[in-house]
C-alpha cells in the first residue's frame, strides 16, 4: 500500500506536488467535506482542476507574484483550494484566525499588506469591510458562501463561483514551474500571547522537508485519514493536513461545522490525529460521567478492565514483555470494553495521535495509552514548521516530550532555555527584523522562550517559560511552574505558588481543593463551615504535608530537581482568585502580584516562625470588598535524599 | 416601508365566537407577498385565535379568508398546509422522543406519495421519495445551522434550539406563508438574536411571506414590514411599525387609560 514518496528535489513546492498527485494518484481521495449530511469527496485530479480554475480567475482579477492572499474562515475545501491557487501563482497565502474580532484581524491584514482576501461567508466579509478603510493594500475580496450576500454591491466583492469562471485554465503549468523551493510558501501569524502577533515566514523548503521528516518518522501512508478541524492559521493544521497530504497523498476531511466535530470524528475514524490536551481531557471527562451513569455491572466491568489496561496496556502497545494472564485479560478487555469505547470516541483506527501545546495530565495521557491508543507528545513551534521533538512509538513517557525529531539539533543555554536548529527553521518574522534577530541567531539556532532539561536518555522535558525560571542561592535551577503543576496533580491540591529564587530552599503556598477535601472531610465527620475553616483543620494540614513529602520523594530521584524540594509550606486561608487580582482570567498565577501581597507570609516561611497571622483583602461576589484574617500554621515537610534516605528538615 | 407585493392572504370581516365569548370581531387585513407581517396586542386580544383561523384550526362564524385568490370559509389544517401555509406553535409541539432529523422529516409528510408498503420496505417510490425528501430536509438543516443536533432526540435539546427545530419543520414543508406564534417567547437575548437572523434570512433568501405574533416590541419593530394591532378581538390599528408606535389607541391599549 505504501507508495514511494515523490522526489522532493524535483517537486519542491506544493503546487508541483499537487500536479504530481493529479497525475500519479489521480483517483485517490484528496479532500472530503460533509455537506448536506453526506461526505463529498474530491480526488487529487478534482483538487488540481478546482485550483487551476480558481487560479485562472484570481489571475484575471490581477493577482501578482509575491502579493499576499489572506484566507479567513473555518476549514473548508474551497479555502484550501484558495491557498493552493495563491501558491501556484507565486502569491503568498496568509491564513487568519477565523474567530478573531475585526480589530484583531485588521492588524494582521494590514501588516501582511493583503491584496486579496478569500473569506468564508458573510460574517467574515462584514468584518473585513468594517476595516476596509484601514487596509490600503486590499483590492479584492472573494467569498465562498453567498448566503446573505445578495445586497452587497461593492465592485471589489466577488463570489467564488464567479471567480472560477473568469479566467481560462491555460497557463497554470507555466506559473507552477516558476515556483521554487526557496520561495515563501506561507506566512503564519503567531497568536501572540505577548505583544502584537508576528508573521512567521516559512519557505517551501521548510515545509516540504518537515512534512517529509514527519511522514518518514511515522511511516505515513496514502490511506491515512485526517480530520482538518484546527484553525487553518495554525501551523499544525497546515503541516499535518495540507502539507503532508500533498506529500504522502492521503486525504484530509473538513468537518460539517465546528459543533459537529465529535460526530465527524466518529464517522471518519481518523488514523492520524492531532489535538491539544484539553480535547483529550474533555473526552476522558465524558467517559467518566457516562460510566457513572451506567448500570452497576457495566461499571464493575469497566473498572476491572481499566485496571488490567493500566497494568498492561502501555507495555503491550510499546511491545514490551507482558505476562500471559494479563495478555489474555487484555484481549478480553479489548473485546468487551476498550474496542467499543475507542469506537465511540472515534479513535479505533488511530495509528498516530499527537498532543502538544501544553502539559497534559499524566493520568489523562496514561488512560489513552492504556486503551491501546498510540497517543504521543510532541514539542513544536510555528518557527520550526512544527516538529522539534517527537516521541518514538516504543518509548513514550508522560513527563517528557521525547527526543529531537530527525534533523533537529537541541541545546540548552546556561539560563536553561531550549534552543533548536532544524531544516524547518523559519526565514524571518515578516517586516520585523528586530524580533527576528532576537529569536534567531546568525548560525540558525532559534530561542524557544521555554526552559527545559534534557534527561539522560536524550528526552526533552519542558518545565516552564524561560522568563519565570530562577535559581536557588546555591545556583540550582528553580522552575516554579514545573513544581506547581506537579503538586496540582494531587486532586486535593487546587493551586500552589512556590518561592525559591535567590533563596536557600523552596517554600510553597497551597490552596486545597474544596470539593475533593470537602468530600473527604464529610466522610470522616470532620465539621467545617467554610473554606477558611476547612483549610485550617490539622487533619487537612496532615494530608497536605503527606502530599508534599511524597512530592519531595519523587523529586529526590531527579538530579535536576532534587534541590527544589519544598521544605516549608502554608495552606492559605482563602482561595487565590481572579477577582482579587491574584490569578489571571485564564486562571494563571500572577506571580509578581502575589510576591507583593503575600510578602509577610513569604518572610515567615523563610523565618523560623511556627505560624503567621495574615490579613488579606478580598472582593466578594457582589462587588463589595473586605479583608479576611487567618492564623496560619507553617508546616515543615519531610525532605528526601536521592536513593530513598530521608532526613528531617 | 411597505413592499408592493401582490396580496397573498386577505382576511375580511372575520368574527369568531366561543359560545358567548367574542374572540374576534370584524377583523380585516391583507398580507402581501414577501413581507413580514406582525400581529400584536395585549394578552387575550385574539392573536392566536387569528392565526388559528388562518391555518384552518378554528372556523370563524362570519367573514372570509382569501389565500392565493381562493376564497374560503372553512378549511382543515392539513388542507391549509397542503396549500402552502405552515406554522409553529406558542408551546413547542414537537415529537420529543424523536430526533431533530425525524421531526423535520415530518414536515415533508404531506408531500409523500408512496404507499405504506413501499415506504416500509424502502422500495420503488418509497426509496426515491425518501432520498429526495431527505435532501430537502438537509438543506433546511444547513440553512438553520442545526447540523450538530441532527441525531439528538428533541426532548434533550435546550428550549431555544427546540424552537429552531420547530421552525425547521415548518420550513421543510416549503410554505408560501409561514405563521410563527411567539417565536421568541422565553428566549434569552442571544437566542432571540439568532432567531431574528433566521426569520430574516427565511424572508430574504427563501422569499417566504411571514406572519408572526410576538410580545417583544423591539423584535417586532425591527423585523416587521407591517403591523396589525388587536385588542379585545377588534382591530385597533394597522400600518408600518412607526405608524403603529405613534397611534394613541395603541398606546392606550398597552399602557391603559385612566377613566376619570
Amino acid at each position: 500500500m505504501a507508495g514511494a514518496l515523490p522526489d522532493v528535489a524535483q517537486h519542491d513546492t506544493f503546487p508541483k506536488l499537487l500536479r504530481y498527485n493529479a497525475e500519479h494518484r489521480a483517483s485517490l481521495a484528496a479532500v472530503r467535506e460533509k455537506d448536506l449530511g453526506i461526505w463529498q469527496t474530491w480526488n487529487w485530479a478534482d483538487f488540481r482542476d478546482a485550483v487551476r480554475k480558481l487560479a485562472g480567475g484570481m489571475k484575471a482579477l490581477g493577482l501578482k507574484r509575491g502579493e499576499k492572499v489572506a484566507i479567513v474562515g473555518d476549514n473548508r475545501p474551497r479555502l484550501y483550494f484558495a491557498m493552493s491557487a495563491a501558491q501556484s501563482l507565486g502569491a503568498v497565502p496568509v491564513p487568519v484566525y477565523q474567530d478573531a474580532v475585526a480589530d484583531e484581524m485588521r492588524f494582521v491584514l494590514d501588516h501582511a499588506e493583503a491584496a486579496f482576501i478569500v473569506a468564508e461567508d458573510q460574517e467574515q466579509v462584514d468584518k473585513v469591510l468594517s476595516q476596509k478603510e484601514h487596509l490600503p493594500a486590499l483590492r479584492t475580496i472573494i467569498y465562498d458562501d453567498s448566503r446573505g450576500m445578495r445586497d452587497y454591491s461593492e465592485p471589489f466583492l466577488h463570489a467564488y463561483d464567479d471567480v472560477v469562471g473568469m479566467g481560462g485554465e491555460g497557463g497554470w503549468d507555466e506559473e507552477v514551474d516558476l515556483g521554487k523551493g526557496s520561495d515563501t510558501a506561507i506566512i503564519l501569524y503567531t497568536s501572540g500571547t505577548t505583544g502584537t502577533p508576528k508573521g512567521v515566514v516559512l519557505s517551501y523548503d521548510n515545509l516540504v522537508l518537515c512534512a517529509k521528516i514527519g511522514a518518514d518518522f511515522e511511516h505515513l501512508r496514502e490511506d491515512e485519514v485526517v480530520l482538518a478541524y484546527l484553525p487553518m492559521a495554525w501551523v499544525g493544521d497546515n503541516v499535518l493536513s495540507y502539507c503532508q497530504a500533498h506529500l504522502v497523498g492521503f486525504s484530509f476531511a473538513c468537518p460539517e461545522s465546528p459543533e459537529t466535530v465529535p460526530h465527524d470524528l466518529r464517522e471518519l475514524g481518523p488514523t492520524y490525529f492531532f489535538a491539544p490536551p484539553r480535547v483529550f481531557e474533555n473526552l476522558l471527562t465524558q467517559v467518566t460521567i457516562r460510566m457513572e451513569d451506567a448500570a452497576p455491572i457495566k461499571r464493575r466491568l469497566f473498572r476491572f478492565f481499566m485496571n488490567v489496561a493500566e497494568r498492561a496496556g502501555a507495555d503491550i502497545l510499546e511491545g514490551r514483555k507482558v505476562g500471559l494472564a494479563d495478555r489474555l485479560l487484555y484481549r478480553i478487555g479489548e473485546f468487551l470494553v476498550y474496542g467499543p469505547l475507542k469506537n465511540v470516541l472515534g479513535l479505533s483506527r488511530l495509528r498516530v495521535g499527537y498532543t502538544a501545546g501544553e502539559a497534559i495530565g499524566p493520568e489523562i495521557f496514561r488512560f489513552f495509552r492504556a486503551l491501546g491508543i498510540n497517543l504521543k507528545q510532541l514539542y513544536g513551534q510555528t518557527e520550526a514548521s512544527v516538529f522539534v521533538t517527537i516521541q518514538t512509538n516504543d518509548d513514550v513517557r508522560a513527563d517528557s516530550v521525547g527526543p529531537p525529531a530527525p534533523g533537529v539539533e537541541l541545546r540548552i543555554t546556561e539560563e536553561g532555555e531550549v534552543l533548536y536548529r532544524s531544516p524547518g527553521v523559519f526565514q524571518e518574522y515578516y517586516k520585523n527584523s528586530e524580533a527576528t534577530a532576537e529569536t534567531k541567531t546568525g548560525d540558525g539556532w532559534v530561542h524557544t522562550g521555554d526552559a527545559g532539561v534534557i534527561d539522560g536518555d536524550g528526552h526533552l522535558r519542558i518545565i516552564d517559560r524561560a522568563k519565570d525560571v530562577g535559581r536557588l542561592a546555591d545556583g540550582t535551577l528553580f522552575a516554579p511552574k514545573y513544581l506547581e503543576n506537579k503538586l496540582k496533580f494531587y486532586p486535593n491540591i487546587r493551586e500552589a505558588v512556590t518561592f525559591g529564587h535567590e533563596r536557600d530552599f523552596v517554600t510553597a503556598m497551597i490552596n486545597i481543593d474544596m470539593e475533593a477535601v470537602g468530600n473527604w472531610a464529610e466522610r470522616r465527620n470532620i465539621p467545617y463551615s467554610s473554606y477558611q475553616e476547612l483549610a485550617a483543620r490539622p487533619e487537612v494540614l496532615d494530608i497536605v504535608e503527606g502530599h508534599v513529602s511524597e512530592f519531595n520523594e519523587s523529586l529526590a530521584d531527579d538530579p535536576q530537581f532534587a534541590g527544589s524540594q519544598i521544605r516549608r509550606f502554608i495552606v492559605l486561608h482563602k482561595m487565590l482568585d481572579a477577582d482579587d487580582g491574584e490569578l489571571t482570567r485564564t486562571q494563571k498565577v500572577r506571580r509578581r502580584f502575589i510576591f507583593e501581597r503575600y510578602a509577610p507570609a513569604i518572610d515567615a516561611l523563610y523565618g523560623g516562625e511556627g505560624n503567621i497571622v495574615l490579613e488579606t483583602p478580598v472582593t466578594f461576589e457582589d462587588g463589595r470588598s473586605g479583608t479576611i484574617t487567618g492564623d496560619l500554621a507553617i508546616r515543615d515537610a519531610r525532605v528526601s535524599e536521592a536513593g530513598g534516605e530521608r532526613t528531617a528538615a | 416601508m411597505t413592499r408592493p407585493g401582490d396580496i397573498l392572504l386577505s382576511v375580511k370581516d372575520i368574527s369568531l365566537r366561543f359560545g358567548g365569548v367574542r374572540a374576534l370581531t370584524d377583523v380585516s387585513f391583507d398580507i402581501h407577498e414577501g413581507e413580514i407581517f406582525a400581529i400584536i396586542g395585549p394578552n387575550g386580544a385574539g392573536k392566536s385565535s387569528m392565526l388559528n383561523c388562518i391555518n384552518g384550526f378554528y372556523h370563524p362564524q362570519e367573514g372570509t379568508i382569501t389565500f392565493k385568490g381562493a376564497q374560503r370559509r372553512q378549511m382543515r389544517p392539513h388542507e391549509a398546509a397542503a396549500q402552502g401555509i405552515s406554522r409553529t406553535f406558542q408551546n413547542i409541539a414537537l415529537f420529543k422522543g424523536m430526533t431533530t432529523l425525524e421531526n423535520v422529516m415530518t414536515g415533508r409528510m404531506l408531500k409523500m406519495r408512496a404507499s405504506l408498503a413501499e415506504q416500509a420496505l424502502y422500495i420503488g417510490r418509497g426509496r426515491r421519495e425518501e432520498i429526495e425528501h431527505r435532501e430537502k430536509v438537509e438543506e433546511v438543516i444547513d440553512f438553520l445551522e442545526i447540523q450538530s443536533i441532527r441525531k439528538t432526540p428533541v426532548g434533550r435539546l435546550p428550549y431555544g434550539l427546540q424552537k429552531r427545530v420547530e421552525l425547521a419543520r415548518a420550513l421543510a414543508a416549503e410554505p408560501e406563508l409561514l405563521l410563527l406564534d411567539e417565536p421568541m417567547a422565553g428566549m434569552n437575548v442571544e437566542e432571540k438574536e439568532d432567531m431574528c437572523r433566521f426569520v430574516l434570512s427565511t424572508n430574504h433568501e427563501l422569499g417566504t411571506t411571514i406572519a408572526l405574533i410576538e410580545h417583544d416590541m423591539g423584535v417586532v419593530m425591527d423585523l416587521s414590514d407591517r403591523v396589525v394591532v388587536l385588542d379585545y378581538g377588534k382591530k385597533l390599528a394597522e400600518g408600518t411599525p412607526d405608524e403603529v408606535r405613534g397611534n394613541q389607541d395603541v398606546i392606550d391599549a398597552y399602557l391603559g387609560v385612566s377613566h376619570d
